[in-house]
């Protein structure tokens, strides 16, 4: 009975957003109140349908429902609470679901915030009414979280042990909070090139721009959780793979960058209107490119569970209708915007430019890189890899050319620019960035100039923004903001230095007693116990860390055989000094207790995830900023436009 | 001054415990840290073909095991990382290779992203200099 209530209340839900799709683009015109008023309720109608099947699947997997195929493939009656409802979103049916409950969530928050007026308003709804339309019927028709099965089991299959983990629990919703944030951003540029007036005096841009900064922080944090993720989970130093599934949110997150950057230049200057239009359609095209890649199986990797090709066709029909028809829309609409407003060369607006030149460049060698070995391989049957070395000798480049520029970009005034004086104000950074890399070619070892380069422009960069701080003491907060969120590029940077750079591993076999060194540590391994679980029987190492003939502390990796998977699974263990981290993988059994033993110090790794936060931190502040400070008139806003 | 604080505890340390049972290390790591660092280095340059876009630096499958050994087995022998890496290529296609090789098929590869860089240079150019041109009223920002 509960499933079927589910699956109803996604009918429900898919109702009433065709209504709310009709609704919603009939009151984009003008004076149709009645229209509007439906298109609102039947957002607030959708949101709570999509509440209530959402809860209902959670609710199926709380009580262990296993007549329902999903929750028999992918709970135990033995998973911890928190991984039952963890699994809810494990599984291509269960995140599409929450795919959609976002969706909802974001059409019903433009609703009820109503910014930009109500033609704006009712148009973007109608545009998320189509989105939702669309996400639902695939999900009703290619992949159900509701279907049965006749007869149901008496026990689970369980979830994926490797996602049994608090980092893999958070990084979905993030995730999808930040794809479909995107659309919220689509939806409002979409409506502008409906309404016509919105994209004329940037209302629009107004409007969507804390939808774009919370798409930007929510992908910030779902990429850095990610990241943390494969970093502890798996059984090697890396933290980032340049893997098709992690390509698949990177793409997002740089068009997004671009996009809270070029909006900037179109709400205070009206500059850039049609180029930021096109980045909020890209924005929303690279979150589907990435939904389909990982959704419809043509990747076979970790995240791949699906693998269906009928839903590979859905989403690749959905991509073609949502950019088709929005670049239609764009190509008929734009070429009437007057886009043009004075400004020098040497500007805030060329800075923002230029930024956005190296992100989509950047984006390139990401798409490319991605698609080009799958495209390839589908035209001519020939395989070809494109792994790190390819990324890290194009999009390093772009990086560090990126970061360099940077910190110019705040001191430059708008509409004309000194560089000089600009240069002066930056000088002590630059000082900064000098100690910085002559403090890493003091104290690291090997030397290593890429290390050293990389601590330089990250001094450069966090100078930089201290000076901008105190510059702009009491100054509007999103001043801080963005020297915060560049800060905190900063610190990535510093971390990935680190790691890259100065990584130091040790592979070995050991007995009980004997001791190994590996970067600064002594460690000594006194044998494997076992230990189970409520769903696994596990072996568990314990390793001392010496401290001359003290212990100074003990890690226990192990490894886990998940009994109702019969999947195995090797746990790391993870020692952290906040500056520096131990990582200690257990391997193979060799016999007569002598196991093999991978560990791992990597020197300032946690600040590649601290630098992150640190940006998704700006970017809040940011948000909170323009949430505070009320949007400006209409009226107010429709400023007279400088002539062609 | 690191290596004389070793041996100062060494010396300290010596009296007091029994001196420590170093673990052996893995099978085929070569005793020369500078080769080792090579070994590691090649390996990540070549792909693990049954994994998934792991590089055999990092896989534990037997295919990845296997070709650690014939690496470092031609690392012995004194041969260079441009030659293994044509041994392996000529073996097992370009596949092997995390980086791919530039060749017709992956031109388009390589130039897009220069290409990107280039118009957008340009467009942004272009954008610049006709704003320059427009006359600033001095409207307020």
């Amino acid at each position: 009975m509960i499933g079927e209530l589910g699956q109803l209340s996604l009918a429900f839900a898919l109702a009433l957003s065709l209504v709310m799709a009709n609704a919603g683009l009939v009151g984009a015109g003008a004076a149709n109140n009645t229209a509007r008023r439906i298109a609102s309720g039947a957002t607030m109608g959708l949101m709570v349908f999509c509440l209530l099947a959402f809860g209902v699947l959670t609710y199926a997997y709380l009580v262990s429902d296993f007549s329902i195929r999903t929750v028999a493939s992918n709970s135990t009656t033995l998973q911890p609470l928190f991984y039952k409802i963890a699994a809810v979103w494990s599984n291509h049916e269960g995140s599409m679901l929450l795919w959609m409950l976002v969706l909802s969530l974001y059409s019903g928050t433009i609703a009820l915030l109503g910014r930009g007026g109500e033609r704006l308003t009712s148009a973007a709804l109608g545009i998320m009414g189509l989105l939702s339309a669309a996400f639902l019927l695939f999900i009703l028709f290619t992949s159900s979280p509701f279907l049965r099965i006749d007869p149901p089991v008496f026990e689970g299959a369980g979830l994926n042990p490797l996602l049994q983990d608090p980092g893999a629990v958070m990084h979905p919703p993030m995730l999808y909070l930040g794809y479909v944030g995107l659309s919220a951003a689509f939806a409002y540029a979409a409506a502008a090139l409906i309404v016509g007036e919105p994209a004329q005096s940037d209302g629009w841009v107004r409007a969507a721009r804390p939808f774009m900064l919370m798409a930007w922080i929510t992908l910030t944090c779902g990429i850095a959780l990610g990241s943390w993720w494969a970093y502890y989970t798996l059984g090697w130093g890396g933290f980032w793979f340049w893997d098709a599934v992690e390509n698949a949110s990177l793409m997002p997150w740089l068009v997004a960058t671009a996009l809270i950057h070029s909006a900037m230049a179109t709400e205070q200057r009206g500059a850039f209107r049609t180029w930021t239009l096109l980045l909020a359609i890209t924005g929303f095209s690279m979150s589907l490119v990435g939904t389909f890649l990982v959704r419809s199986g043509v990747l076979t990797s970790v995240h791949s569970f699906a693998s269906d090709p009928a839903r590979g066709f859905f989403i690749l029909i959905l991509i073609g209708l949502a950019i088709g028809g929005a670049l239609a829309l764009f190509a008929w609409r734009a070429p009437k915007l007057q886009d043009g407003v004075p400004f020098q060369a040497v500007s805030r607006e060329s800075a923002l430019l230029l930024n956005n030149v190296l992100l989509m460049a950047a984006l390139a060698v990401v798409f490319i890189g991605t698609i080009y070995p799958l495209a390839l391989d589908a035209m001519t049957g020939r395989k070809i890899t494109v792994g790190p070395p390819f990324f890290a000798l194009l999009f390093g480049p772009l990086c560090v050319l990126m970061m360099v520029l940077v910190p110019f970009g705040p001191r430059l005034p708008w509409r004309k620019g000194d560089l000089k004086s600009a240069a002066r104000t930056l000088a002590p950074a630059l000082g900064v960035a000098a100690v910085a890399g002559l403090t890493a070619l003091a104290i690291a070892s090997p030397k290593s100039a890429v290390g050293i380069g990389a601590f330089a422009v990250a001094g450069w960069l966090i100078g930089a923004s201290i000076i901008e701080l105190r510059k702009r003491r009491g100054a509007r907060l999103t001043a801080f903001a963005a020297a915060i969120a560049h800060a905190g590029l900063g610190v990535s940077l510093i971390g990935v230095a680190g790691t890259v750079g100065w990584q130091s591993e040790a592979l070995v076999v050991v007995g009980p007693g004997e001791t190994l060194t590996v970067g600064p540590y002594t460690l000594r391994f006194d044998g494997v116990m076992e230990r189970d679980g409520p769903n696994f029987t596990g072996k568990q190492a314990s390793i001392a860390i010496m401290d001359g003939t003290r212990v100074a502390a003990v890690m226990r990796p192990e490894q886990r055989i998940y009994t109702a998977e019969g999947q195995d699974v090797s746990y790391t263990a993870i020692r952290t000094t906040g500056i520096r981290d131990l990582k200690l993988v257990l391997g193979d059994d060799r016999g007569s207790g002598r196991w093999t033993l991978s560990a791992f110090v990597s020197p300032l790794a946690p600040l590649i995830w601290i630098g992150g936060l640190v940006m998704a931190l700006g970017g809040l502040l940011s948000l909170f900023a323009r949430l505070a400070t009320r949007a400006p008139k209409p009226e107010a806003a429709a400023l007279p436009q400088a002539a062609e | 001054m690191k290596r004389v604080l070793f041996a100062l505890l060494l010396a300290l340390s010596a009296p007091a415990a029994s001196l420590p049972v170093w673990a052996a290390p893995l099978e085929g790591t070569f005793a020369d840290p500078a080769l080792e660092a090579r070994a590691h280095g090649l390996q990540r340059q070549l792909r693990c073909m049954v994994c998934q876009g792991q590089s055999i630096d990092e896989s534990d499958a037997p295919l990845a095991q296997d070709l650690r050994k014939l690496v470092r087995a031609q690392i012995a022998q004194g041969r260079s990382d441009v030659q293994i890496k044509t041994y392996l290529r000529d073996r097992y296609g370009d596949f092997i290779l995390m980086q791919p090789p530039v060749q017709p098929d992956t031109w388009l590869l390589w130039l897009t992203p220069l290409l990107v860089l280039g118009a957008g240079g340009l467009v942004a150019w272009a954008v610049i200099a006709k704003a320059r041109k427009i006359p600033d009223s001095g409207e307020p920002a």
